[in-house]
């Protein structure tokens, strides 16, 4: 593992990575092996997650696209310097702000969007400039394999290496330095991650989960929150860091969600959701289990079949649940749907505020002082996330004259000059513009007197 | 008993009944604390005398107009560093409502340093206050003077309810770190940032770690030694040296290396007179401990300049030092004193080279007057800030993010990155709740013809029809 990553190293000290040129034709490599690749991609993602091909293109293999394309398009205006806002004391300096990459970078990616939540932080750490070590879950392991053959036929091979294992060679990986981890998983996982980086003092960004709470108001469509929400529940089988885990809402509510949820669930999957193809399954028999495991002593609504030998759990709805029972312990990350009865808005909030923060937040309500959160990545936070941000400041060696002021001994009338250059701010009446003119000629004269 | 629990609790609570939300609220403790700054100058320079020997002058440009500076800015920002941020939207979100809310994270912890005290508690302050956090401020128990005077008179300038400041040493830290926090911001060494860091790992508690390293001072042949030695010696000793993004060490050439000495004397002539002892601008060395520490640190090489000391009142004179090799313990630990060694190198590549196999600094200084020199040096390096042909003068831009690189820190503040970095950026999508039409597409089942639509319009991004 240390040799792997040592090569790694070598390979970003010779400096390729850094030319935006380099880095634009990776990106467009990795492009082409999407484009060129798909079926051999979309095969291995729907055997992993028995997902239909049409669903990983969707979900998984468009989004990367749209981000390389934006990447390639803005590419060039992130990689500048930024110039930033001067004093009059630097007033005839340089300053800006240079986006520089960090060097490696490890990524480890998650099993339930195990193309998307692998190359995409990818896609930014290439953008930034940086060597990287792409760690895919194990779990999904026909996309984990896919990559590590493909990855090194399009990119440069040591300054992109996939390193495939389980919590053995991760736990081995953990121990080298790294310039930055960019982690996607469980919180559990999350804290050994980030202690790991805290012995290199390694900046982390932890992508983690919870259980993100949806309230529907009394006041809404609920025909609409109900199609939305089960699209959001249902899709990849539950499998999503950001689905509405559970349902907050009256009691009075409870019978009608539960029907119009079952009659989306028909009209999306059909009578049979076991035959949909757009229907998918858990991603292994220890989750599987899991899942099982929280069905017990609750009162199911509808769903509830399950099939061990295909892990196939149906859409289930769960009413009358009780917050201290195990379904309400854990993030579910299955197709198991919990309402927990509350008596208004305000209980509800109150029952999202005594648990840890949520990955995302879903309010169904007409009434605007209710709001809805849904997690957007933006593609320039990849590449600042991926960047370190340094600032640069650029004096001229003449012009000592001018800089008497700050050099010791010091006096009063020192202080107040200081007072005056740091501080002073100019608003922009025409007498500041006046005077500022006048400050600019007698800086001018300063200058001009400065060159004996 | 935990000491802490009870404050810990108050602020809590205080944070959840939604207290420091409104603008207003932060507004007014901006305000107080301008007014502390203003009120208690006298206190705070007498104090930060007291601590550091800091001149009236060191005081009020390094501490307290940078403080003021920070809060002016924070009061006059405010409105437009909290409003919502509109992002661009794809085809399928178009008629929503795409947003990034700057939120506080909770309940922030503070934790400072002694080297300048009142800087940097309180700048980092403004931007927790300004966010809308609750604060508990730990100062450094070595600047006692300055502790005083934060932990008896500031909470009388801000809600008390929502700003604490807890006291102690190294074992009361700990203590303290057991606790939750919503954020964490450290300044020090990275020797403790490691452990601030893996205290907060336990509760996933995202950090800010501003801290140090040996910052390398390249000065290239073609330059004016006069000018390079006045500006590398006042940034090396202002606060006696003891300044994170001080010039650590210098690399030069040999030639580089004799015009440099005389010009160095020179300067530190001019700037504490012939008896740097008796000016009132050097400052002492903070304790008992550092001063030893660096006396045993004026062994290394051979002294060519300075190289006094007196343990009476921690007095270390402005030293040169030569002839150092890279495994002397001046050359291994940031100096954080009047201390300068000079290293020769034979060329630029060599001091890339030489900076390049050690840990990222805090800062970076390259002098020379070829601008093709400073560039090469910036381009071919790495650290937390870098400045051509001057010393730390990036500190009073506030539209520069300050922060470290590796081992040097990680996370940013000043003026607006402190708002920044004491908030949560919520990335909200506000979905019409009607217009079902337009969204039925993304359900399934999926035939053919939706399949085609869907891959059609999500293959627009940042889309901006309307």
């Amino acid at each position: 593992m240390e040799h792997e990553v040592q090569r790694v190293r070598n390979a970003f000290l010779s400096g390729r990575s850094r030319p935006l040129r380099f880095r634009l034709q990776q990106l467009e490599a990795l492009r082409r092996m999407v484009l060129e690749r798909e079926k051999d991609i979309l095969a291995a993602i729907a055997s992993d997650l028995c997902k239909s091909e049409f669903n990983a293109y969707s979900q998984e293999v468009v989004t990367i696209l749209g981000e390389i394309d934006l990447v390639l398009e803005k590419l060039p205006e992130w990689v500048t310097a930024e110039p930033a806002k001067k004093n009059l004391l630097t007033m005839l300096d340089e300053a800006y702000v240079q986006p520089e990459p960090l060097g490696v970078v490890l990524i480890i990616g998650a099993w339930n969007y195990p193309l998307v939540l692998t190359i995409q932080p990818l896609i930014g750490a290439i953008a930034a400039g940086n060597a990287v070590i792409l760690k895919p879950s194990e779990l999904s392991e026909n996309t984990a394999k896919i990559l590590a053959k493909l990855l090194p036929q399009y990119l440069d091979q040591d300054l992109y290496v996939v390193v495939n294992g389980g919590v053995e060679e991760t736990t081995e990986l953990l121990k080298q330095r790294f310039d930055y981890i960019l982690y996607t998983g469980s919180t559990a996982v999350g804290k050994i991650v980030m202690t790991a980086a805290a012995k290199h003092l390694t900046p982390v960004t932890l992508e983690l989960g919870g259980k993100s709470p949806c309230y529907i108001d009394k006041d809404c469509d609920l025909d609409i929150a109900c199609r939305r929400i089960t699209w959001g529940k249902y899709l990849n089988c539950g499998q999503t860091c950001i689905a509405p885990d559970y349902v907050l809402c009256e009691p009075s509510l409870q019978n009608q969600i539960v029907q119009k949820i079952k009659e989306t669930v028909k009209e999306f999957y059909g009578e049979n959701v076991k035959e949909s193809p757009d229907y998918e399954r858990i991603i292994n028999l220890r989750h599987f289990k899991r899942i099982l495991s929280l069905l017990e002593g609750q009162k199911i609504a509808f769903g509830g079949e399950t099939d061990e030998a295909t892990r196939y759990i149906a859409p289930t709805v769960l009413t009358d649940v009780d917050p201290e029972t195990k379904v309400m312990q854990e993030e579910i990350f299955g197709p198991i749907l919990p309402i927990v009865p509350v008596k208004n808005a305000d209980e509800a909030i109150k029952f999202i505020n005594e648990r840890e923060k949520p990955l995302a937040i879903y309010v169904f309500s007409h009434n605007n002082k209710v709001r809805v959160g849904w997690e957007l990545t933006t593609e320039k936070y990849s590449f600042d996330t991926f960047s370190h941000q340094r600032p640069c400041l650029l004096k001229s060696l003449k012009r000592e004259g001018a800089n008497k002021l700050r050099y010791p001994p010091n006096s009063q009338s020192k202080v107040d000059w200081t007072k005056f250059f740091l501080l002073k701010r100019f608003s922009k009446g025409k007498f500041s513009l006046l005077f500022l003119a006048f400050l600019g000629i007698v800086a001018a004269l300063l200058v001009k007197a400065g060159y004996y | 008993m935990d000491p802490f629990s009870d404050t810990l609790q108050r602020l809590r609570e205080a944070f959840r009944s939604g207290r420091t939300r409104p603008a207003e609220f932060r507004a007014a403790q901006l305000k107080g604390l301008g007014r502390f700054l203003q009120d208690h100058k006298k206190l705070l320079q007498e104090a930060l005398a007291q601590d550091l020997r800091k001149s009236f002058f060191e005081s009020d440009l390094s501490e307290l107009i940078v403080c003021q500076n920070e809060v002016n800015l924070a009061l006059k920002s405010l409105h437009t560093w909290t409003k919502d941020e509109p992002v661009a939207k794809n085809l399928m979100t178009q008629l929503d409502s795409a947003f990034i809310r700057k939120e506080p994270f909770g309940l922030a912890l503070i934790i400072s340093p002694w080297n300048y005290p009142v800087n940097l508690s309180l700048v980092p302050l403004v931007g927790a206050l300004a966010a809308g956090n609750c604060v508990v401020l730990k100062p450094s128990e070595i600047s006692q003077g300055t502790e005083k005077v934060l932990a008896e008179v500031l909470p009388l300038y801000l809600d008390q309810s929502c700003f604490a400041v807890v006291l102690g040493g190294p074992e009361e830290t700990q203590q303290l770190l057991k606790h939750k926090f919503d954020y964490i911001f450290f300044t020090g060494s990275p020797r403790v940032g490691k452990i601030i860091m893996a205290a907060a790992t336990e509760h996933l508690t995202p950090i800010t770690l501003e801290l140090g390293g040996k910052n390398p001072c390249y000065v290239d042949d073609n330059c004016d030694p006069q000018t390079v030695a006045n500006r590398v010696v006042l940034f090396r000793c202002y606060n006696t040296g003891q300044t994170c993004v001080a010039p650590d060490y210098v690399l030069c050439s040999p030639e580089m290396q004799e015009r440099l000495l005389p010009a160095m004397q020179s300067a530190i002539t001019r700037f504490y007179g012939d008896d740097p002892r008796s000016s009132p601008n050097l400052g002492r060395i903070i304790n008992e401990k550092h001063f030893q520490r660096l006396q045993g640190l004026l062994g290394c090489g051979r002294v060519a300049i300075g190289g006094q000391s007196d343990e009476r009142d921690r007095y270390i004179a402005p030293t040169v030092l030569v002839n150092v090799q890279q495994t002397e313990p001046v050359m291994q630990e940031e100096i954080f004193g009047p201390i300068l060694p000079i290293l020769s190198v034979r060329s630029l590549d060599e001091a890339i080279d030489f900076i390049n196999c050690r840990e990222k600094p805090l800062a970076l200084y390259a002098f020379s007057t070829s601008n093709q020199v400073v560039k090469q040096v910036l381009a071919r390096t790495s650290s937390g800030n870098f400045s051509g042909n001057d010393g730390f003068m990036f500190m009073t831009l506030s539209s520069l993010p300050f922060g470290g690189v590796g081992n040097s820190g990680m996370g940013k503040y000043h003026g607006k990155f402190s708002f920044d970095t004491f908030s949560h950026h919520r990335a909200c999508l506000l979905a019409h709740s009607g217009l079902e039409k337009l969204k039925e597409i993304r359900y399934p089942p999926y035939t053919t013809r939706r399949k085609q639509l869907i891959t059609w319009a999500l293959s627009f991004q940042n889309c901006t029809l309307l």
